[in-house]
């Protein structure tokens, strides 16, 4: 496992610093919000992404990806947390790829891949069935019928649900078993209500009243598929966070050597200088962590899920504070919905509670480690 | 890549051939070897083990041949290193001429100098000491008042340092000291080498809060040092001084590393003294505060091996050590807190047959923990340090 990047990451790093600084700032998401847009991101700017190949980066190539892998789909999310950039690389780039490929049988790779990698199609994972992360206390039922299953119950907070083609819903069978379904997000008994969240991202509520699908829309690998993608989703999330607490503190550092009171910069005060120095340290450790998680999963290292824990709980933690300290040092203008610096307090607290906060991934962690 | 594979063949037939069998265990505290001239080997596979490393350069892996060293480069000495820890070696010696003067010598150092006392730290003849906290001049070092003044051939030294650090067993002493009682505070300081068997250099062990008596006062008076022992220019010590004091900080970072008190992990301690249930460490929140710290660690350590994988090869430590030193020792003291929590009062024993061996190396090993974020520049300073170096913020 390397801790440096290869001058290939290191090009689509730049790339996409660059692509999100000048077509995503944080500017546009405010204008998504205040638009009350109906989509809730780009569908321009997507296919544009998708072009740049960021779509097809877990995709193998005979599917239209590049197989780039896990390090290079995590620069780029982790470049989107910079400008706070509302995009369905999460939702369809990382969970509906990863999901597909890893438990995607030849004909349903055949069918959808190849749309993702071109931006054609938004994928969603229906999972959370309460207000907090709980993959495996899942309800929803999937009842035998002589051609499939008939679904019948409901998800909330599904990331880019309200604008998905395709759901991957997670469903307990009458044997008691996980299992995870291809379900068109037209299908006959399918109702979606958009939530507007705080970080002005999109999720939405799905009722599914005896939504008949096939046998064929069954992913292979049930549960241990859906960790495994929890996973993959959990690494890739910490990035973005990662992305996002380093802008957050950067514009906090700089704001520290701008603003005067006293007579004198702020930032030559002591008792703001430690704290900044204390976050410097935890956002160097979270570094750290994303990069080992994101190239364990590119290396195929049996580490990888308790590294995605760990990263993803150094990156709430860290990202929890960076925040909070981000609007305190900024003062008043910082309570400002005219300032950003607030945009990522909200996007902050829906990132740590996307598939488990710092506290749940720690209690894998330890379950993972043997205690 | 075959010359790498090559080498690690070599370093690992080699430590196989010459690695006692005894010298595959952690070595207790009072097995470490320091070395110098009153060095003991309570253990005589020690003084081999010393001996043998020392003829191949390995005792300073990285360090130049005609100094001692092994000549090896970065990767080299990391493989030798996962080699040595895959036998479960021990360091073959311990000390500050490794660690902090060594590498400021080969940095700033005449060729004389080296010639002269870098092979001698290799080979564990010499001991040294570090001459730079005062009683005045404690995270405020450059306030430091020994004096040292300028007399033809020599200099003549008067002075009081605090806190040297095993000083009543070395040999030499390097020493900041004042060559220039005018100028301002840190452009006044010179970095000098004393012998410390001029009858002018008396030590005094400090008792501490642990009962271990690991730092000195050391007394300098009309000690007269030859000109040739000054380190770099006149009145320029301080850069060397901050040089120093940034491999100091790397060295006191992996305290916790090398040295894990009692040896055994957090979450065994929790099970054994607070019990399990299905696995689990029975105390939910205790289970937590585990968890947390292994984690922390975890990142910690991939933190420390990032850095050093992108540090150019060799390339000394920079103001970015301040990071490693205020997070590694504050881990530590984290995870002697975590031990005490554990074994309750088991852990809080001075002595005597109503506890274990491990429970009372545990506790003198928290109470010695608390020296961590003090020693070698403060928790507090270092985040100064960081703020100002790293971070740029304004004075």
């Amino acid at each position: 496992m390397a801790l440096v990047l290869s001058s290939d990451a290191r090009l689509v790093r730049d790339t996409a610093q660059q692509f999100f600084r000048d077509k995503a700032p944080v500017e546009a998401l405010r204008k998504l919000r205040d638009g009350r847009d109906p989509v809730g991101y780009s569908r321009d700017l997507w296919r544009e992404m998708a072009e740049l190949g960021w779509a097809g980066f877990v995709v193998p190539e005979a599917y239209g990806g590049s197989d780039f892998g896990m390090v290079g789909l995590g620069l780029v999310l982790e470049q989107a947390g910079h400008t706070l950039a509302a995009t369905p690389l999460l939702s369809t780039a990382l969970i509906g790829a990863s999901a597909l490929v890893l438990g995607g049988s030849a004909a349903q790779r055949e069918a959808h891949l190849p749309a993702l990698v071109e931006g054609r199609l938004i994928v969603a994972l229906a999972l959370e069935e309460g207000p907090h992360h709980a993959p495996h206390r899942i309800a929803l039922k999937a009842e035998r019928t002589p051609a499939g299953y008939r679904l019948s119950g409901e998800k909330r907070f599904v990331l880019d649900g309200h604008v998905a083609d395709l759901l991957i819903v997670a469903a307990r069978t009458a044997d008691a078993r996980v299992v995870l379904l291809l379900v068109p997000a037209d299908a006959a008994g399918v109702t979606r209500t958009r939530t507007l969240m705080v970080d002005s991202r999109n999720a939405a509520n799905i009722r599914f009243d005896h939504v008949e699908i096939a046998d064929e829309a069954e992913l292979s690998g049930g549960v241990d598929l859906l960790d495994a993608v929890l996973d993959r989703a959990r690494a890739g999330l910490a990035a973005e966070m990662l992305g996002s607490s380093t802008e957050a503190f950067e514009r906090t550092v700089q704001y520290l050597k701008e603003r005067k009171q006293f007579g004198v910069l702020i930032g030559t005060f002591q008792a703001l200088k430690h704290r900044a120095a204390a976050m410097f340290c935890e956002l160097e450790l979270t570094r750290s962590a994303v990069l080992a998680a994101l190239s364990a999963f590119d290396d195929g290292s049996n580490e990888a899920a308790a590294l995605a824990s760990l990263a993803k709980a150094k990156a709430s933690d860290t990202f929890f504070l960076v925040s909070n300290e981000g609007v305190q040092m900024h003062g008043g203008i910082g309570m400002t919905d005219e300032h950003e610096i607030g945009f990522f307090l909200k996007r902050a607290r829906v990132a740590q509670a996307s598939f488990g906060d710092a506290s749940y991934q720690r209690d894998r962690y330890a379950a993972l480690s043997g205690f | 890549m075959q010359e790498l594979d090559a080498f690690r063949a070599r370093a690992r037939d080699w430590l196989e051939a010459n690695c006692p069998p005894s010298m595959r265990l952690p070595a207790t505290e009072e097995e470490i070897v320091w070395g110098g001239k009153r060095a003991r080997y309570p253990n005589p596979d020690s003084k081999l083990w010393l001996d043998r490393m020392a003829s191949v350069g390995w005792t300073v892996p990285t360090w130049p041949e005609q100094y001692g060293g092994g000549g090896l480069g970065p990767a080299e000495a990391r493989i030798l290193e996962d080699e040595m820890r895959r036998l479960q070696a021990r360091a073959p010696l311990t000390s500050f001429g490794i660690w902090m003067l060594g590498p400021v010598l080969l940095e700033y150092g005449s060729e004389a100098q080296k010639q002269e006392h870098l092979p001698k730290i290799a080979r564990g003849e010499i001991r040294w000491c570090q001459g730079y906290s005062e009683p005045e001049a404690g995270s405020d070092l450059a306030g430091l008042k020994t004096r040292a003044v300028l007399q033809g051939d020599h200099f003549l030294v008067n002075g009081h340092k605090i806190w040297t650090s095993y000083a009543n067993y070395a040999d030499w002493i390097f020493c900041l000291v004042r060559t220039d009682p005018i100028a301002k505070k840190h452009e006044g300081i010179s970095f000098i080498l004393i012998d410390m068997a001029d009858p002018g250099v008396r030590t005094r062990p400090i008792r501490l809060i642990s009962g271990a008596s690991p730092f000195c006062e050391t007394f300098i008076e009309n000690v007269q040092v030859p000109v040739e022992n000054l380190v770099g220019e006149l009145n320029q010590g301080w850069t060397i001084a901050k040089r120093l004091l940034e491999h100091e900080r790397r060295m006191i970072a992996g305290t916790g590393e090398r040295n894990r008190g009692d040896g055994r992990a957090l979450d065994e301690l929790a099970k054994l003294y607070v019990g399990e249930s299905e696995g689990r460490i029975a105390d939910p929140s205790l289970r937590d505060r585990i968890a947390q710290q292994s984690i922390d660690t975890r990142a910690f350590a991939l933190t420390v091996r990032r850095a050093a994988e992108e540090a150019k090869s060799g390339a000394a430590p920079g103001p970015a050590s301040a990071m490693f030193k205020l997070y590694g020792t504050e881990l530590n003291k984290r995870r002697l807190e975590l031990v005490l929590a554990c074994e309750g009062t088991q852990a809080l024993g001075w002595e005597g047959d109503g506890f274990a061996r491990e429970e009372l190396v545990a506790t003198r090993a928290w109470l010695r923990s608390k020296a961590n974020s003090i020693e070698g520049g403060t928790s507090e300073v270092q985040l100064n340090v960081i703020a100002k170096r790293v971070l740029g913020l304004p004075d």
